[in-house]
């Protein structure tokens, strides 16, 4: 679209065919409804020639007409009235639903993609309010903005509409400020990726203890409340500030995943961790209490402890299975945190994301033939962008790092009840106070 | 303490079995139109660039538009270009080259 108004350059895109919705919402809340759309069959992703060029000699599917008479149109037929109609439209968010029975409620929230489709709380006045009185800040301060994905618009939140959402997941009025730093981040934990993506919190700090959080044995589901519902309030949060998450418009994964439930939302076990905490890496000090919240969580390598032979190569087994693309995720039960000392001599987290990362190769020919990798690491490379320029450069059998040291994070959870492990593949986002929501 | 139920209905003021609660969404900010160029009169002798977003094999796909362009439209010049990076990101750079020697554009795939 940019191409066309900005620059003045008669254009038309041509999507697949899947993605009609999507094309046609994006295009009218960028305020160019009547924006030239072509559609081919899904996937062109894997096609061989021949069958591309029968996407292009054949109709496409939306209309029914032909392919290239529709391209050709789109770039030369006239204005009609409708072209020309100069659109301008406010949106506004009601403050209140129309007042309706409890069933009626929670049938019109789910009908209205509100919810997760698990019943909800309904967010009367007064349970909201509750919720209001756990943080200093006013109703009507803006918290922040979110979008799910980069080509729509940005949505304005305030804290009375986190705390709406807060108390449709569930939520205990002390964890408020809490759900409040992870709305401050700005991060959507339903991001409308057709790979099905998830967000994912740690929490560190005091605020832990306060809230009665778990870290240890099951904290990452389903046995803790504050854990459950503060996860929760991040996809409902996530869902309703970012203008949506409608599977087809608004959500395109095309799986779906199950993490997004409640959004892999734990604490992160400090007391028994040999490293130093999340938020301290990211520059908090150990005292103050923040979250550090991910998107793009979804992949998960997993197994037990390190065996003394040939837990090298297992570690760098996992890191192998993972995409590329992905940004590694150490979740590790403390036994095996203790292990990584023991058996590596990885004393500081400094020295275990050194390790990861020296270890987490591929021959370059295989690097850069990743679908995910030539989407969107090989443009920028060719563009001169470090270090990919650099890494286009090396021979197909040479090695080269899987990912960037500074996308590789580590933290400790668990119970002790064994030393598994996982490394999950999620993308940090953001470290933000709590104590300043508070 | 979460309220029950019964006592929001009696607070809310709400009538037979009624209930007032609050609308989760967050604000969408104001749309704004925007002018699409004007058409061309023919595509006969203009260059249209084939812009290739660098996702999911665009540019095979695109390939075969450009043969469909030789084959059908032979006085239609249809370049095949590829975006300086990645598709998330505006890239002016390239806007501006057809902008100043094209006169068209057909942008894929998008998703």
């Amino acid at each position: 679209m940019t191409i066309d108004s900005k620059y003045g350059v008669p254009t038309v895109a041509v999507h697949t065919n899947v993605f009609e919705r999507v094309v046609r919402s994006v295009a009218r809340v960028n305020g160019m409804p009547r924006a030239r759309a072509v559609f081919v069959p899904q996937p062109v992703m894997g096609k061989t020639a021949r069958e591309l060029r029968e996407y292009v000699d054949g109709n496409d599917p939306v209309t029914g007409r032909p392919v290239m008479q529709e391209v050709i149109e789109g770039l030369t037929r006239p204005f009609d009235a409708e072209d020309l109609k100069k659109m301008v439209y406010e949106r506004t968010t009601p403050r209140l639903v129309e007042p309706a029975t409890e069933d009626e409620l929670q049938r019109l929230f789910l009908d209205n993609h509100w919810t997760d489709t698990l019943p909800i709380i309904l967010p009367t006045e007064e349970r909201v309010a509750e919720m209001l009185a756990h943080t200093t800040h006013k109703p009507d301060e803006v918290v922040g903005h979110m979008r799910p994905t980069h080509f729509r618009e940005y949505w304005e939140y305030t804290v009375e509409k986190v705390a709406v959402n807060a108390v449709m997941a569930g939520a205990r009025p002390e964890y408020f400020p809490v759900i409040l730093a992870i709305a401050a981040s700005g991060v959507s934990g339903r991001g409308s990726t057709t790979s099905s993506a998830a967000g994912m919190v740690v929490v560190n700090g005091p605020v832990r203890g306060e809230i009665g959080m778990n870290s240890g044995t099951g904290a990452l589901g389903p046995y803790n409340h504050a854990n459950a519902t503060i996860g929760r309030a991040f996809g409902l949060l996530s869902q309703n500030l970012q203008g949506g998450s409608e599977p087809g418009l608004t959500y395109m994964g095309s799986q779906g995943n199950n993490y997004a439930y409640n959004c892999v939302t734990f604490a992160e076990n400090e007391e028994r961790s040999p490293w130093e905490p999340l938020h301290v890496t990211h520059g908090f000090n150990a005292s103050d209490s923040a979250v550090s919240v991910f998107s793009g969580c979804r992949s998960t390598a997993f197994t037990l402890g390190l065996r003394e032979r040939h837990w090298q190569n297992h570690v760098r087994n996992m890191l192998r299975g993972m995409d590329p693309h992905e940004q590694p995720c150490l979740v590790l039960d403390p036994i095996t945190a203790r292990q990584f000392i023991d058996r590596g001599g990885l004393d500081t987290k400094d020295n275990l994301v050194d390790w990861i990362y020296n270890n987490a190769c591929m021959p370059a020919g295989e690097y850069w033939d990743y679908q995910l990798i030539q989407n969107y690491i090989y443009p920028r490379a060719t563009y001169g962008e470090e270090p990919y320029a650099s890494k286009l450069k090396a021979a197909p059998d040479e090695m080269v790092h899987m990912f960037k040291r500074d996308e590789i994070e580590a933290v400790v959870v668990g119970g002790e009840t064994n030393g598994y492990w996982r490394i999950f593949g999620a993308r940090y986002g953001k470290t933000v106070s709590v104590d300043e929501w508070r | 303490m979460i309220e029950t139920l019964e006592q929001t209905h009696t607070r809310s003021g709400a009538r037979d079995g009624q209930l007032t609660v609050l609308n989760p969404q967050g604000f969408p900010p104001r749309v704004s139109p925007k002018d699409m160029a004007p058409r061309l009169d023919t595509l006969e002798g203009k260059t249209v660039y084939l812009v290739d977003c660098r996702f999911d094999d665009a540019d095979l796909f695109l390939q075969q538009m450009q043969a469909w362009f030789r084959e059908h439209l032979p006085g239609v010049r249809a370049e095949l270009i590829q975006l300086s990076s990645v598709y998330t990101r505006d890239d002016p750079e390239t806007w501006e080259k057809i902008k100043a020697t094209g006169d068209a554009a057909i942008v894929g795939v998008g998703h």
